[in-house]
């Protein structure tokens, strides 16, 4: 088991003057479950690669424990990158199809036996050591193939997308699987995926990018809670928080009719205008004038609760976020009780206990 | 959703095929029968306006971009299946989305390895795939392709003069750049030895790997194999300024191996006693572009080494090494090759392609002359082979099913 660093580490591809991955720096704990998480392009996989050794660092280095990775080959690394398309074999026992490629690395067969029983344990999968393949349930499959990777006993399991070809139902399963077999096993992981739930659920620790910058790197919670700028803001949270443009006020921003106090040391940070960012579930709804008013398009209905998705009355005012030709909405939680109609107007302001509160230029956080 | 149906030349007969049903629910009047490799997709063969198809079900995005990198390798020459559609948007009467699907053309002649161990086999035949496949390996390293996923599922086999040539059939997990690094290519190579040790153990544990040598020990050989190849193709070579045939003589070991140069750099030292020559190499080929040129025959890199072989023992019995040599080529076609090839029972033509029948012969005479200590000709090498060898072949253009395996790992559940 080992720690992992990412020292200013550095990809540009050739032809490319943009660098995928530039000046990343990650300190992951022994045993921590790292999800990397953004939006396509955004230097993820590559990130995952220059770990594996299968993408040259053009700058800044590497670390597994307190060894010096940059330049080993990725045979040297002591890595194990699972799911790759891991066939089974048919006419072998789980066993051998769980232990055979320790065979080819030389490892006694006594030694092999004991890795792959303590695998099976880990994995739910003892009984079934001796069946074939074919006698196993989809579930006890993907474990078996899940078994290869962990019989090597690697310092860092990596992951690339294992669950993009899943259907919905399916990942959601092997998510919870994937997480809890990990805490089991104590081995660091470093976890790639575009899916911000999945990054949410699963991750100790999440970090984001975006352009191949690292954005923040933080536990789920503090994500949620407090995001570094705009677009981890943005990014984070299902659905989305919303974010509008503000104009500053002596004490507060000033939120369509409705004014927000905000404490002037922030405010004096900021110019004229802030972004202010406020998740659906901290939006106050109001039927008569106090707020910023919206006419609403679409109620999505779910019981307890309800989604109400609308636009801001007057024109010039859009949500950060929103892309040429598609408007992103405004969305409010409503009490599943009382719930506005499609087409009605309401004015809606932040909860000012849990405003966010962002600079209009850098997009950088100021409370 | 409708049916979306992707390819360069539509069929419409592919309308007809029944989209809204799950692929492994196909009614067996449209399948046929022929073996695959393990695999974790479902994939059927279907006859379709006389020809045969490959349907493998896989959700439509890795669908398109395997078919997309299925003809990005064929662009650039490397020997893959034909990609034909995408077919995207299906759903079953009830209305539920179903995954979508990719087509290839089937390989003819082609053997998956599976197939070629429940024949009676030389010994050797591993080694014989394993070369093969590292050949296609090194071709398609040479190209930039990151294949991801190196097995022998993933390759299918065809007969080249005794010897195999191999095709990538699953492109799934690749990837072009404009060059590998090391590590990739060792990336490659790792994956390849673990996959095939796996598969020869399994054959093994199934009673079928005939011959008794430790499959981790035969894996071995696609690393050595491998590596030699390399070497060979892009090492860079330090000869004497003395000895300058040597420069000619790496490029004939190249082309010997089948690939064309297509430049040679070369450097001296500052006090010009010693030239470093560094190949690039275009691309394999060679014999069976020369063939192609002299003859208008299309076949593989080994049977046209044995073709030309012939061609240049018929140019000097003929005392014609002065003749234009595609007069020749030319001559030897209609006297020697098209007689041999032409008039043949109706039943070869299913077991064997013309090229390899041809080389068969050859290696029948041999052994004949060898037996009965004299020369036979061609002519009477054939009646022997056809009375005595083709009845005991098996039927190869379209090999019929034996232990195909299917192992959905990802794509089902508890
Ligand atoms: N071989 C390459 N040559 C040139 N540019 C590349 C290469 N591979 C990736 N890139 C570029 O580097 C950037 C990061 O790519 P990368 O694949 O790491 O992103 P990602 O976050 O994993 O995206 P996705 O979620 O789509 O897989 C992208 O802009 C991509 O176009
Ligand atoms: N065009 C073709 N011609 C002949 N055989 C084919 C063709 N396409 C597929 N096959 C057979 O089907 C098998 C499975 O195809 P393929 O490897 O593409 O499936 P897969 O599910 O993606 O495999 P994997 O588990 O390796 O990802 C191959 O091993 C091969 O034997
Ligand atoms: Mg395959
Ligand atoms: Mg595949």
């Amino acid at each position: 088991m080992a720690t992992v660093k990412f020292e200013g580490a550095t990809r540009i591809y050739p032809g490319n003057d943009h660098p995928s991955v530039d000046k990343l720096d990650i300190d992951i704990a022994d045993g921590e479950f790292l999800v990397v998480v953004g939006p396509s392009g955004c230097g993820k996989s590559t990130a995952l690669r220059m770990l594996a050794g299968l993408e040259e660092v053009n700058e800044g280095r590497i670390w597994i424990g307190d060894r010096d990775v940059t330049n080993l080959s990725p045979k040297d690394r002591d890595v194990a990158m699972v799911f790759q398309n891991y066939a089974l074999y048919p006419h072998m026992s789980v066993a051998d199809n769980m232990g055979f490629a320790l065979k080819i690395a030389g490892v006694e067969k006594s030694e092999i036996r004991k890795r792959v029983e303590e695998a099976a344990k880990i994995l739910d999968l003892e009984p079934y050591l001796e069946r074939k393949p074919k006698a196993l349930s989809g579930g006890q499959r993907q474990r078996v193939a899940m078994g290869r990777a962990i019989v090597r006993s690697p310092q860092v399991f990596l992951m690339d997308e294992p669950l993009s070809n899943l259907d919905a139902k399916l990942r959601v399963q092997t998510r919870t699987q994937i997480a809890s077999l990990q805490r089991r096993l104590g081995v660091t992981t470093v976890y790639v995926t575009h899916d911000q739930v999945e990054a949410m659920t699963m991750g100790d620790r999440i970090a984001l990018l975006k352009d191949g910058l690292l954005q923040q790197v933080a536990s789920p919670r503090e994500m949620y809670d407090r995001p570094a700028n705009v677009f981890v803001a943005g990014f984070i949270g299902s659905p989305a928080m919303n974010l509008i443009t503000v104009p500053v006020t002596e004490d507060g921003v000033k939120f369509g009719s409705h004014k927000v106090e905000v404490e002037r040391g922030v405010l004096s940070r900021a110019g004229s205008h802030v972004i202010v960012g406020v998740r659906p579930e901290d939006v106050q709804v109001r039927t008569e004038d106090d707020g910023l008013e919206i006419e609403v398009d679409v109620v999505e209905e779910l019981g307890a609760d309800a989604y109400v998705y609308g636009r801001p009355v007057a024109k010039e005012i859009t949500l950060e976020g929103s892309e040429e030709g598609g408007e992103r909405p405004f969305i409010a939680r409503v009490d599943g009780r009382n719930v506005p109609e499609k087409g009605q107007h309401i004015y809606v302001f932040p909860n000012a206990e849990h405003l966010h509160v962002f600079h209009q230029e850098t997009g950088e956080r100021l409370a | 959703m409708a049916l979306e149906i992707t390819a360069a030349r539509p069929d419409p007969a592919l309308l007809d095929l029944p989209w809204s049903t799950p692929l492994e629910e196909w009614p067996e009047d449209l399948l046929a029968a022929f073996p695959r490799g393990i695999s974790r997709h479902i994939v059927r063969f279907v006859k379709i306006s006389g020809r045969v198809v490959a349907i493998k079900e896989i959700k439509t995005d890795i669908a398109r971009r395997e078919y997309e990198m299925l003809r990005n390798l064929r662009r650039l020459g490397l020997p893959a299946v034909e990609p034909w559609a995408v077919v995207a948007g299906r759903v079953t009467p009830a209305g539920d989305p179903i995954d979508g699907c990719l087509i290839t053309r089937h390989l003819q002649f082609s053997l998956p390895y599976r197939a070629l161990y429940s024949q009676s086999l030389r010994r050797g035949t591993a080694s014989r795939l394993i070369d093969a496949l590292a050949v296609l390996l090194v071709r398609l390293h040479l190209a930039g392709f990151w294949w991801g996923d190196v097995s022998l599922s993933n390759t299918l086999f065809r007969r080249d003069a005794g010897a195999f040539a191999a095709y990538l059939v699953d492109a799934e997990t690749g990837e072009l750049r404009e060059q590998l690094s090391d590590g990739q290519r060792e990336h490659d190579l790792d994956i390849a030895r673990v996959n095939i040790a796996g598969e020869l153990m399994d054959l093994e544990a199934g009673g079928l790997l005939q011959e008794d040598r430790d499959p981790v020990e035969v894996s071995e050989r696609i690393m050595t194999r491998y590596r030699e190849l390399w070497q060979e193709l892009t090492g860079t070579e330090i000869v004497d300024t003395g000895e300058r045939w040597r420069v000619d003589e790496r490029v004939r070991r190249l082309n010997d191996l089948g690939f064309d140069v297509g430049e040679l750099e070369m450097t001296t030292d500052i006090g010009g006693t010693s030239i470093q020559i560094h190949p690039k190499v275009v691309d394999a080929g060679h014999n069976s572009r020369r063939l192609l040129r002299l003859t208008g025959l299309d076949v593989r890199e080994n049977q046209a080494r044995r073709l030309l072989n012939d061609l240049d023992a018929y140019r000097s019995y003929f005392g014609r090494q002065a003749d234009d040599e595609e007069s020749v080529a030319f001559d030897w076609l209609r006297e020697i090759y098209e007689p041999l090839t032409r008039t043949v029972p109706p039943e070869l033509p299913r077991k064997i392609e013309p090229a390899e029948f041809f080389h068969e012969l050859l290696e029948h005479r041999w052994y004949l002359s060898e037996r009965h200590q004299r020369d036979f000709s061609l002519e009477e090498v054939k009646a022997d082979y056809l009375t005595h060898v083709l009845p005991t072949k098996p039927d190869e253009k379209d090999v019929l099913g034996v232990d195909t395996v299917e192992m959905p790992v990802i794509a089902s559940e508890d």
